[in-house]
């Protein structure tokens, strides 16, 4: 192994996951689900819990069945795992939740082509002990969800007034329908990166204030 | 760790990759095939259930259906799980068994993708008695109206046929045969009809009054 793993501490590889290499609003990865299945908080969910299972089950196989996978057809056998699960993942949600598996149509099967998922594969399974693979795909997909649902929430709540189909305003409201419709998906995205980055701006600039601060006193 | 030198590591002969990808896609097919099993029954079961729910939707006062098929001169019943074709539509009876209805299932182009409507028809009246939308992707807030409005739904509870269904514009509604289109969902409305029309005008001399006796299925 070229990078020593003992240092690495299997916390703060799920926790990095979360915010601060946020799959969708720092690697900006995944964005076709991102962009289309959010034009609900619940479809967000249902897709990012489908991501998740995906993203830690694959994670895990992986990185058991590294030392047995050839380097030349790595990329081959990874997408053959991940389609697995994805299959696995389409038939269950058919058999349980029909409603929302015809609402995500087309989109379940089109996790296989999620980079994020191929990425992590490459990127930290593949070169990781199995806990800390899985511990990183579980922050990476957490964070994932996260990011559905943060879309899914806004897109829901200003064009159609709901939230999980319960009405907030009462009857009088206007849905701003263009929300729902793909212009919103690109508006909402583009909005919450920058808050994103400028929350992550400010928060640098306060670390390099204190910084400054420190050294004046001593 | 060896940026300098190039190392030559052994390459895996071709036996040995093919070997890994066969195995790889042999594991994953035995998968599938058995998460497939599981789910196959399920899957069914909710299929048939959708189906039977649209049939008691679309027509009023209706408990029990059977399949019906036109075998080119007269209706047929079919078993409950024979394969649902162009030719197969669905005889709705009421709790004492006496026919109600006929529900009929077609498809066409909408404003996005495919429109699957079903509709409830009760040849005594010629009227339609009740529409529901199987499957569309209209324009989530606008075309997904056609299902998601009560008021446009409920336009089709007692609509004539004769001469055919016509969208109006919204408000201006005045004959059986009239209803009022969605606002802003003009060509969804219309698909809708158009869909229903084509269903009518292939079914209207197929289908007599009364439908073949409903038979006792095995509860």
């Amino acid at each position: 192994m070229a990078i020593s793993s003992k240092k690495m501490n299997p916390y703060d590889e799920m926790m990095k996951g979360l915010w601060r290499d946020n799959p969708v609003f720092v690697q900006v990865l995944g964005m076709c689900p991102m962009l289309a299945v959010t034009n609900s908080a619940i479809n967000a969910i249902a897709m990012g819990l489908a991501t998740f299972f995906v993203l830690v089950g694959s994670s895990f196989l992986v990185s058991s069945l590294k030392r047995w996978i050839p380097k030349q057809v790595r990329i081959s056998v990874y997408i053959v795992i991940i389609a697995t699960f994805v299959t696995v993942v389409d038939y269950v949600l058919l058999a349980t939740v029909p409603a929302i598996h015809k609402e995500l149509g087309a989109f379940i099967p089109l996790i296989v082509a999620n980079c994020l998922i191929l990425g992590r594969q490459e990127a930290f399974a593949s070169r990781y002990p199995v806990k800390l693979a899985v511990m990183d795909a579980i922050g990476m997909a957490t964070g994932f969800l996260l990011a559905m649902f943060a879309l899914g929430s806004v897109r829901e709540i200003l064009g159609e007034g709901k939230l999980f189909g319960v009405s907030l305003f009462g009857d009088n409201f206007e849905p701003w329908v263009i929300m729902i419709l793909p212009p919103g998906g690109f508006i909402t995205l583009g909005l919450l990166l920058l808050l994103f980055n400028w929350v992550g701006e400010r928060k640098q600039a306060f670390i390099a204030q204190v910084a400054e601060a420190e050294r004046g006193k001593a | 760790m060896s940026s300098g030198l190039p190392i030559m590591e052994k390459e895996p002969s071709s036996t040995t990759l093919v070997a890994a990808l066969a195995i790889a896609g042999f594991l994953s097919g035995i998968i599938i095939i058995g998460v497939y099993l599981a789910t196959f029954d399920t899957i069914a079961e909710n299929k048939a259930r959708e189906l039977r729910e649209a049939v008691f939707r679309v027509l009023p006062n209706v408990t029990r259906m059977q399949k019906l098929r036109y075998d080119g001169s007269e209706l047929v019943v079919l078993p409950d799980n024979a394969k649902d074709d162009e030719e197969t539509i669905y005889g709705g009876y009421n709790d004492a068994g006496e026919f109600v209805g006929y529900a009929i299932v077609n498809a066409g182009p909408g404003f996005q993708d495919t429109v699957r409507v079903i509709y409830g028809y009760r040849p005594a009246e010629r009227k339609v008695v009740g529409m529901w939308i199987l499957e569309s992707r209209e324009t989530p807030g606008l075309g997904d109206k056609i299902y998601k409005d009560a008021a446009f739904v409920a336009n089709f509870d007692n609509l004539g046929v004769d001469p055919e269904i016509v969208a109006v514009k919204k408000g201006t509604k005045s004959r059986a045969n009239e209803i009022d289109a969605i606002t802003g969902a003009t060509i969804s409305s219309k698909a809708v009809v158009r869909i229903m029309n084509e269903a009518h005008k292939k079914w209207d001399a197929r289908l007599p009054v009364t439908a073949p006796a409903l038979q006792q299925a095995a509860e």
